[in-house]
């Protein structure tokens, strides 16, 4: 049974492999001369000014929890998806509520403005004095 | 040696040494196409044509000099480059070239690639986040929502298609579609699976990850020398791939139209040779949609890529999914 996994198993350590050595060889191969400015943070010629490391939109944590809920869903919905044909009609039927109550929750989170990333609403909002 | 496992060893060879040169030979394509596109000559000095270019460009980043910022994560700025080129090249294990020639037929294949394809985020996100630069940071930070979102339509389409194949491995779907390829019984399950690999393999329209008017690089923007070009050739290895899975789940893989009415047997050898033509002309097409949509179409806006993937694409996948389920169930 686990002999199938052989072949990838393979597979990765080859794709392993490849990779250290491209960047082994790039080490190896090109010059070495540092200098303060050129290994300084990019910032269009200008001194960074703090760190990268800052606060950022709290949008991006809010996608990754959905995403855990919605891809949750997807996985529960592949084992079914493989023998739903032997399962009968009563599952097919629970599977379709399923999803129905997840579509809700996919609903009032849309509704909640959760992916609402645009700047309109707030840009056309009244200027509070 | 035991000859199944020999088979194995000389396919991986030989599935290694054709991912490598694609991704050079697609770089070529996407140069001189793009100037053909745009009127100009592209590459054409480096060998006859310019198809050594590639090579060229490879030789010329190896002896680059390799830069590590003075503020970076040393170890995880160094591991970044290594893990998209890794779930590239990983990805190949169970697509089926031929009915008899493939790496290992998996029998759960299809989850398999959903769990490779999740991990290519962890290299842009860490690249971004391990660079210390504000430009990477936003990059790696897109990046990572934007391939976490475009993953959840790219699951459903997916079920979608096992539903007609009833099994996870990868050859029992492209063996269900030797009469009716997906794209004819599935069609709203092919855009959405289309569109969410373009967004995967972070591609124009969805190439926000890296848009150089707001963000120099993004996610590469402190990366030199062949740490960059390592990103550089997983970039094109996942266009290469991603043309792959469209071919296999939804463009009936290597059957030709409707081969299961009129192609006769045939010897396991003639078959193969076959199938692998039929399989490597249809990965070269999508090759060319890919770079073709890149010159064509502009780039979006963040949000309006946002509110594509969660209210547009994920409603219509699972509304396709649940139509698709109780359509077959009682056909």
């Amino acid at each position: 049974m686990l002999e199938q996994y052989l072949p990838v198993l393979i597979l990765v350590e080859l794709a392993i492999i490849l990779a250290i050595a491209f960047i082994l060889l790039s080490r190896l191969l090109g010059p070495n001369r540092p200098a303060s400015n050129k290994l300084g943070a990019y910032e269009s010629g200008m001194d960074p000014i703090g760190q990268a490391r800052d606060r950022y939109s709290v949008s991006f944590y809010i996608i990754a929890m959905e995403f855990i809920v919605f891809d949750l869903e997807v996985i529960f919905i592949y084992p079914w998806a493989v023998r739903y044909q032997e399962f009968g009609e009563g599952t097919l039927w629970a599977m379709m509520l399923f999803i129905f109550i997840l579509f809700l929750g996919l609903i009032y989170t849309l509704k909640k403005g959760s992916f609402d990333w645009d700047t309109e609403h707030t840009a056309t909002r009244k200027p509070r004095l | 040696m035991d000859p199944t496992l020999f088979s194995t060893l000389v396919m991986l060879a030989v599935v290694l040494l054709f991912l490598m040169p694609s991704a050079a030979v697609t770089v070529y394509a996407e140069r001189r196409v793009s100037a053909f596109i745009q009127n100009r000559y592209g590459p054409n000095r480096v060998g006859p044509m310019g198809l050594f270019q590639p090579f060229a460009d490879v030789i010329k980043l190896f002896l680059k000099e390799d830069i590590i910022p003075t503020g970076a994560n040393r170890f995880l700025y160094t591991l970044a480059p290594m893990i998209p080129v890794t779930t590239a090249v990983i990805t190949v294990g169970v697509i089926p070239f031929s009915e008899h020639v493939y790496i290992a037929d998996l029998n759960i294949g299809v989850l398999y690639l959903l769990a490779v394809a999740s991990l290519s985020v962890y290299g842009v996100t860490l690249a971004g986040w391990a660079s210390n630069s504000k430009y990477s940071l936003l990059g790696g930070l897109r990046a990572a929502a934007q391939m976490i979102s475009y993953e959840l339509p790219m699951g459903v389409a997916l079920a979608s298609v096992i539903l007609f194949a009833g099994s996870l491995s990868v050859l029992d779907i492209v063996n269900s579609q030797d009469i009716w390829w997906n794209i004819f019984r599935n069609p709203i399950g092919f855009v959405i699976f289309t569109v969410a690999v373009f967004a995967e393999a972070n591609r124009t329209p969805f190439d926000l990850v890296e848009a150089e008017q707001e963000l120099v690089g993004g996610f590469h923007t402190e990366y030199s020398s062949m740490k960059f070009g390592t990103f550089f050739l997983a970039e094109y290895m996942h266009v290469v791939i991603g043309s792959m899975l469209i071919t296999t789940f939804f463009f009936g893989g290597y059957h030709l139209p409707f081969a299961g009415y009129w192609l006769p047997e045939m010897s396991v050898l003639a078959k193969s040779i076959l199938d692998i033509f039929v399989f490597i002309a249809k990965t070269v097409f999508w090759v060319f949609v890919f770079i073709w949509v890149r010159w064509t179409i502009p780039r979006f806006k963040y949000n309006q890529l946002m509110r594509l993937g969660w209210t547009r694409m994920l409603p219509i996948a699972i509304l396709n999914f649940a139509v698709l389920a109780v359509i077959l169930y009682y056909l």
